[in-house]
């Protein structure tokens, strides 16, 4: 086991167009338990971060209280980054987005963070069209307190010491849609191909991003019985569209297997390309989107892919008409009406 | 029945000395109409004061409105019976006229006539037919309710000689901009003045004269103070969310904002204000906007100190500058939600769990509120740390006689020690819980700053000086013993307690705080008048200050005055200064209304009679 992480990188590692490489955007040697679904999330991360060239103290991570919110510690040891307090890191994110909002906020949340203790904040941060990326790490427990069942647990399943979740589960994305997300997307964190691009597009999307991964705790959630284990992931997902992500400055040589495709234009003129593995899908179709997503479920089968997105929604700095500079570099002489002003206002209550 | 007409008890002559009180039903209108009657004495240069009983209730309930005429500038809440009475609420009709002290005066509408049995002998009645008045003479119905408001009003300005020319400009200045409304009601109050002129005889023996004792003093409540401060002091950021009493705090910010914070040329907002879900959410926000390097509050009351405990640990801990405004009323619990008290002291003083102590600011008037709104951004952002000022529905709601807001143009925001990318370039190495200057503040970074230096992680868990997570027993000691080193700090940059000794040596110190200060003048002159001198001191702010454990030495016999049931603030005091809790004595009120002068002085003499029962005091 290793208890430090080696600066070395080799020259041959390839560079983005800052000059750096995946190396660069690295945090933290993890202390998640080997196998962790959470820690192939923080390697998607750290990827799709290095190929957009994000500058990483550009970027905010956010997170609240578990195993996954342990996470944005091991990737981009150059960005700041924020472990609130349990279920309450949309708000903060808010505050955060509010006070500066050229910076990029990948937010990391949990299934009892964000669908228990953090559900109300959720579905508020949901509303406000934050233009923020909001991860799940779901994998249907509690860790840090040793295998609890969670609000996202199927019912009828059981945890490692036997308990059966009596009822019905939460399901993060059907709310998103419901409460007007711009984005919404389920990958499994095993699945790299699909999880690196769809967060890519969701740094890319100007407004609310969800993405709900499915990521098995090998310790206490990936036993039978289970239906957030690897191998249960493995043998119920289905994808209903695969995505490419085109940045803007790149020609469009993504290769195209045969079948249906559809290049959606984000926010920043990159490209989303959707690649239907299921010729009805339609990402366009927020209501389409959750009955699908149920109808799968009925199925046993766990839809992943992208599911929604509407690249012309308003972020709630354009709703809420914000000054161009950031709240946080307004100067004095702009927020401070002056001596003058204060005696007119004296004079009102005279 | 009642005669309508001064009845023949007799009243002796008050002159700028007596109160007024309306009883009028909530949602009727009467608002704007007793304020105008509280601001005409004070445009005629009496000092006057004035307080909203109300319920909390929207419609139909029971409402007082208290004002007090005092030209000695005797301003706070004077209690006992009332010398005027406006009794315009059947509901609470019985309770009114009890209400009125013997030789008063009970102002009623005389359209219905009053059961014989409810009559007392010693008072006087003046009956005018308000409604009646009112069906003949307008034709819309909300008119006709409230132009019964300003009727009795322009038969007071008859009754207590107010001069109808300022009443006049009052209408003028409430209505600028809707003239429309000026005509009907200046032709109001006329009704009511020629209606008293004709029937009784005025003016009353209670009466005002005009003074010229308010100089460039302003009238206004204390949340319009503190929303106004948070515009002068930077704020750009506001995570709220509604509760009485405090709601008005982001009101008047927003609508402060609206007009003098827009860009003019490109009409955007430099300002942005959140209604959460919740009040959990409405201090997260303010807190990740702090963390970010916006000046960021959030405005509430008791039960939403409750709910904001958790993430003030987390400021406190992790070191984020955040202000609350916190506007006090009576609990515990839902209380009574639109009743006064100082009773959060304990629970802000130390909200959340584990060792955790927060920096209080008392104001104890709306140019405090302003001046400590402005201020506790300065603080907050100097000390990385919540500040939280300890309002209340008293000070915050009520108009009050206060001096003018103050600013400065040379007054520069004290932004603290965050690090620009100069000068990270310039040191070797970062460490952001690392005491460079030995008074417990360490510098901050806020993110985006630089490419590779000054990055970190904030969070609530234990860490050691440069942020890494950490369990050891040294780590954390040393952390939470820099939190006291900082603590003490605080302690030399807020407002100094006001301390005021007398020519007279005493043995006697009075300590008070925030709203509790309106009645200490008259309270030093009423012990005075029985040959007990005092000296006091207002407590501005906690940490206590090296002047506050001082005064407590010099002064044999300590009363500390406050408005809770437990004493709070002398608990603080004992706990903080370690000081023997015998060698205080608590003067308390909380029965949801302002403490009163009368109350105080007599809590005082009963102490001192029992500790020398052989001793007259004099």
């Amino acid at each position: 086991m290793s208890f430090a992480k080696s600066k070395f990188k080799h020259k041959s590692l390839p560079v983005n167009d800052l000059g750096l490489t995946y190396r660069d955007y690295e945090g933290a040697i993890s202390t998640l338990c080997a196998g962790c679904g959470h820690d192939s999330i923080s390697s998607a991360i750290v990827h799709a971060c290095a190929e957009l060239s994000i500058e990483p103290h550009k970027i905010a991570k956010m997170s609240g209280i578990g195993c996954s919110s342990k996470a944005p510690n091991y990737f981009l040891n150059n960005s700041h980054g924020f472990n609130t307090v349990h279920g309450r890191m949309p708000s903060v994110t808010t505050g955060a987005n509010l006070a500066n909002k050229d910076l990029t906020y990948l937010a990391m949340s949990g299934d009892g963070d964000s669908a228990s203790i953090g559900l109300g904040q959720f579905a508020h941060v949901v509303r406000r069209q934050l233009n923020m990326v909001y991860m799940v790490a779901n994998n249907g427990v509690y860790g840090l307190t040793k295998g609890q069942l969670a609000a996202t647990s199927d019912r009828g399943v059981k945890n490692k010491t036997g308990d059966i979740s009596l009822f019905n589960d939460i399901d993060l994305c059907t709310m998103a849609l419901q409460l007007g997300a711009s984005f919404v997307a389920r990958c499994f964190s095993g699945d790299k191909a699909q999880l690196i691009p769809i967060i890519k597009a969701a740094i890319a999307h100007q407004g609310f991003a969800f993405i709900d991964i499915i990521s098995p705790c090998v310790t206490f959630n990936n036993h039978p019985g289970s239906t957030r284990s690897y191998d249960y992931v493995q043998e119920h997902v289905t994808t209903g569209a695969v995505t490419d992500f085109v940045p803007t400055k790149e020609e469009i040589t993504a290769q195209t297997p045969e079948g249906e495709f559809e290049d959606i234009c984000l926010h920043d003129g990159s490209l989303m390309r959707i690649h239907k593995l299921d010729k009805d899908y339609d990402t366009s179709n927020r209501l389409k989107a959750m009955t699908d997503v149920e109808e799968h479920k009925e199925r046993g089968e766990i839809l992943t892919g992208l599911l929604y997105l509407d690249p012309t929604a308003s972020t709630f700095h354009e709703l809420n008409d914000t000054a161009d500079t950031p709240m946080n570099q307004v100067k004095q002489d702009l927020l401070c009406p002056g001596e003058r002003v204060l005696g007119t206002i004296n004079d009102s209550f005279r | 029945m009642i005669n309508n007409n001064t009845s023949t008890v007799n009243t002796k002559t008050s002159i700028n000395d007596f109160v007024v009180k309306f009883a009028n039903t909530n949602g009727t209108g009467s608002a704007s109409a007793n304020n105008m009657f509280a601001k005409a004495i004070m445009r005629m240069g009496i000092p006057v004061s004035a307080k909203n009983i109300f319920p909390s209730n929207i419609q139909g309930a029971p409402t007082w409105y208290e004002v007090r005429i005092n030209e000695d500038e005797f301003l706070g809440r004077r209690g006992g019976q009332t010398e005027i009475i406006v009794a315009m609420n059947a509901q609470s009709f019985v309770a009114d006229i009890k209400d009125v002290a013997p030789g008063g005066y009970l102002l009623f509408d005389s359209s219905k006539q009053i059961p014989e049995q409810l009559l007392r002998d010693d008072i006087n009645y003046l009956g005018i037919p308000i409604s009646a008045i009112c069906l003949k003479e307008f034709q819309n119905p909300r008119q006709r309710q409230l132009f019964k408001n300003v009727i009795y009003v322009g038969a007071l300005a008859a009754l207590l000689d107010i001069e109808f020319g300022v009443l006049k400009t009052l209408v003028g200045d409430q209505f600028k901009g809707k003239e429309k409304l000026i005509t009907p009601n200046v032709y109001a109050l006329e009704l009511g003045f020629q209606y008293a002129t004709n029937h009784f005889s005025c003016p009353l023996n209670y009466r005002v004269e005009r003074r010229d004792l308010i100089g460039n003093r302003i009238m206004v409540d204390g949340n319009t103070g503190s929303g106004l401060g948070a515009v002068y002091g930077g704020a750009t950021v506001v995570g709220w969310y509604p509760i009485t009493p405090s709601t008005s705090v982001v009101e008047k910010f927003a609508s402060y904002c609206q007009r003098l914070r827009i860009d003019p040329a490109t009409g955007k907002k430099n300002f942005a204000i959140v209604q959460a879900e919740d009040e959990l959410a409405a201090i997260g926000m303010a807190i990740g906007a702090g963390w970010n390097g916006a000046r960021s509050f959030t405005a509430t009351s008791g039960p939403g100190i409750s709910l904001m405990a958790e993430f003030l640990g987390l400021a406190y801990f992790a070191e984020i500058p955040v202000v609350l405004i916190n506007i006090q009323r009576a609990g515990p619990s839902t209380g009574m939600p639109t009743r006064t008290q100082q009773s959060d002291v304990l629970a802000c003083a130390y909200a959340s769990h584990g060792d955790t102590k927060h920096v209080l600011l008392f104001p104890d008037s709306p140019a405090e509120c302003f001046e400590h709104s402005a201020l506790a951004f300065d603080l907050s952002d100097r000390l990385q740390t919540p500040v939280i000022i300890m309002s209340d529905l008293d000070l915050g709601m009520n108009d009050h006689l206060s001096a003018p807001f103050i600013w400065n143009d040379k007054q520069k925001y004290d932004l603290g020690k965050v690090l620009s990318i100069r000068e990270l370039d310039n040191m070797e190495s970062f460490g952001r819980y690392r005491d460079v200057d030995g008074d417990g503040i360490c510098y901050r970074t806020l993110p985006g700053t630089h490419p590779n230096k000054g990055a970190f992680f904030t969070r609530g868990t234990s860490r050691n000086k440069d942020a890494v997570y950490s369990e050891k027993s040294a780590d954390y000691v040393e952390n939470m013993e820099r939190l006291q080193r900082k603590f003490a700090t605080a302690a030399t940059l807020i407002p100094k307690a006001e301390i005021s000794t007398g020519l007279q040596s005493t043995q006697i110190g009075l300590i008070y705080y925030g709203t509790t200060t309106q009645a200490i003048s008259e309270t030093k002159h009423l012990l005075q008048k029985q040959g007990i001198p005092v000296d006091s001191m207002r407590i501005k702010g906690f940490p206590f200050g090296s002047e506050v454990e001082k005064f407590i030495e010099q002064h044999e016999q300590v009363f500390v005055i406050e408005q809770n049931r437990d004493g709070q603030m002398k608990t603080l005091l004992s706990t903080e200064l370690n000081i023997d809790p015998n060698r205080l004595a608590s003067v308390l009120c909380f029965d949801g209304l302002s403490i009163t002068a009368n109350q105080i002085s007599s809590d005082i003499i009963h102490v001192i009679e029992q500790q020398i029962p052989n001793q007259e005091v004099v």
